[in-house]
């Protein structure tokens, strides 16, 4: 049981993740390119960001006080334009667009184009030291704005990650909470092969962070990581978010081939007719 | 003859009465101005306090400044966090690791993503000196004119640079500064007019001197850096022997000032550049785009001629590879005769 959550609101959030999860693979069917296994991963997290944790204003995108959420990992931004539309940044029907010619959609965020992603992002190893520029002047105006940072685990093989966690720690940014989604895949394969990252706890530790490791699939868990994380003031938090590729989908889970592929509209009926049905536990209405 | 409207120092061919101040020096005096206007103005700086003289708005405004160590890369994208917030930061180092190193930060999460970090790069150009090669920046220029949205401002001497840095701070775009280490003649003055984005005539054909009536003796020498001095020393050594030059400040390479760079052309018929850069990309590239563009005639490129320095002192390296009095004359006469 979590102090923080009730049963009914996690939930009602699983539901939400779920119908996420839908919005994302008929968005990614429709733009014919873009990521899959990524964004169904990190669901949960951004659907408990957005609908729980995020003190934001969905038709004031540029509100002062906002908390900001920074997404390092640009190309997962799909999951980010679902929970948007949710939460009534814009219409669902503008999901349509993300990719095409004109969109404010781009493939990768453009914090020029579309208010509310706040920054600018793809290449990977960029968002942290930008979230740390905003927690650090945030924190010189006394605000009382929490900066997120959700990255990935492949860019922790950027030098820049560490020059920014290594600024991070010296200046005791408890005003940021870092998630990293830890679902040990990218582009070129397993991370532990591409190049080693374990144990990234005790890197972290050693550049004076605070980190707590979660299932980042269990929404309860990961809100009390947060809430803790908001306690403690002699560090910043890092949340090593444990977490499957591809959530969701069987034949996607795991398979790092789909890092960088849409479903095709085939595929895609299949995959839409396992999130309705819970993976076959429910039968659907409109089976 | 001098444009007495540019309001350069009295004695200005006299370089034994001139004040002797590297750029940077007037970029660490700006940073303080620029501070004490707007507290909104951070400094952050990568373990070069001292050498880019950000250490007087460090010792004034000790909450507004920064030290980021040995990361030029995390520099740019703090700072970009921080102008996404609300405040506008400086990022001083070397223009060899800044822009140089953070090139990518700079261009993604600075130009594409529109925030107003300002970027001083100093110990740019030859004029470094026994450093050597490693430290010589001379492809920053190049670097941060290709990047959209970014504006590029090459002061040339110490107190255009403290006009440039109060400038900058203001303008609202990502911007670059490229500084100098090398102490060097301060021959402009407070009066000198300084606007972004336009150069200013500093030597201007006398009347009736113009193309037409000079049967062609006459050339444009368009500088930005600390060269423009040795520029103006070559007009006047010019005019003796009856050659009459235009000197043009371009201190703004981007946005460069289409305007005067065709009305140069259309007075003087030949195009001089110098720099203390590669002459690939840098301001005699963009003089260039200008040209081919609207007016083309024929133009000799001073700087560097796509080859890295050495060590040695300012003076020994501006001679050795050709950006000295001497060679902008020589340059200034080639292109004369290539009038047709």
């Amino acid at each position: 049981m979590s102090q923080y959550i009730s049963e009914e609101k996690t939930q009602e959030l699983e539901i939400k993740a779920n119908e996420a999860r839908q919005l994302l693979i008929e968005m990614l069917t429709v733009a014919g390119s873009g990521h899959t296994a990524g964004p169904l991963g990190m669901a949960d997290i951004f659907t408990a960001m957005y609908f729980h944790v995020l003190n934001h204003d969905p038709k004031n995108p540029e509100w002062e006080e906002r908390d900001r959420l920074i997404l390092s990992n640009g190309h997962i931004t799909p999951i980010r334009y679902v929970m948007m539309a949710m939460s009534g940044y814009f219409p669902l029907e503008e999901l349509k667009t993300l990719r095409k010619f004109g969109t404010r959609l781009q493939g990768h965020p453009e914090r020029e184009r579309l208010p509310g992603v706040e920054t600018t992002s793809g290449p990977l190893g960029s968002g942290l030291g930008q979230a740390a520029g905003i927690a650090y002047a945030s924190r010189m105006d006394k605000k009382k704005v929490r900066t997120y940072c959700l990255m990935s685990d492949g860019e922790q093989d950027a030098g820049a990650t560490w020059e920014s966690a290594m600024f991070i720690g010296k200046n005791k940014l408890n005003n940021l909470t870092a998630v990293i989604d830890r679902n040990n895949i990218q582009i070129d394969g397993m991370t532990e092969n591409v190049m080693p990252l374990e144990s990234l706890k005790a890197k972290y530790e050693a550049f004076n962070w605070n980190v707590l490791e979660v299932d980042g699939h269990n929404i309860e868990q990961f809100v009390d990581a947060i809430e803790e994380a908001k306690a403690i003031y002699e560090k910043p938090t890092v949340i090593i978010a444990h977490t499957i590729p591809g959530k969701g989908i069987k034949e996607i889970e795991f398979d790092y081939k789909w890092h960088g592929i849409p479903p095709k509209p085939e595929e895609a009926k299949k995959f839409l007719s396992e999130l309705r049905t819970l993976g076959g536990k429910i039968v659907s209405e409109h089976q | 003859m001098i444009n007495k409207e540019s309001r350069l120092v009295d004695n200005l061919l006299d370089k034994s009465k001139l004040e002797m101040l590297a750029t940077r020096v007037g970029y660490g005096k700006g940073l303080v101005e620029a501070g004490e206007k707007d507290p909104r103005v951070v400094v952050l700086c990568a373990d070069l306090t001292e050498s880019t003289h950000s250490h007087w708005f460090a010792e004034k405004f000790p909450e507004r400044f920064i030290e980021m160590g040995v990361a030029e890369q995390n520099m740019a994208l703090v700072a970009s966090g921080m102008a996404n917030y609300g405040k506008i930061p400086f990022i001083s180092s070397y223009a060899t690791f800044s822009p140089g190193r953070n090139n990518e930060q700079i261009r993604t999460n600075i130009c594409l993503n529109n925030v107003p970090v300002k970027v001083a790069g100093s110990h740019a150009g030859i004029s470094v000196g026994p450093d050597g090669a490693t430290h010589q920046a001379l492809e920053d220029i190049a670097l941060m004119r290709v990047i959209p949205k970014m504006v590029v401002v090459v002061p040339c001497d110490a107190v255009e640079a403290q006009k440039a840095t109060v400038a900058v701070a203001f303008n609202g775009s990502p911007s670059y500064i490229r500084l100098a280490r090398e102490k060097s003649p301060v021959f402009t003055t407070k009066e000198t007019p300084f606007e972004i984005g336009k150069a200013e005539i500093f030597r201007s054909l006398a009347s009736g001197e113009s193309r037409s009536k000079a049967s062609g003796n006459s050339c444009a020498i368009i500088g930005c850096g600390m060269l423009l001095y040795n520029a103006l020393v070559a007009a006047e050594e010019l005019s003796k022997e009856g050659i009459e030059c235009m000197v043009i400040n371009s201190h703004t390479v981007k946005p460069i000032d289409e305007e005067i760079i065709i009305y140069a052309a259309k007075e003087a018929g030949a195009i001089v550049t110098v720099e203390e850069h590669q002459v690939n990309g840098g301001l005699g590239s963009a003089v260039a785009e200008v040209l081919s563009k609207n007016y083309p005639v024929p133009q000799e490129y001073i700087g560097m001629q796509d080859r890295f320095g050495e060590s040695g002192n300012s003076d020994e390296l501006i001679k050795a590879f050709g950006m000295d009095v001497g060679s902008i004359k020589e340059a200034v006469k080639k292109a004369i005769a290539r009038k047709k």
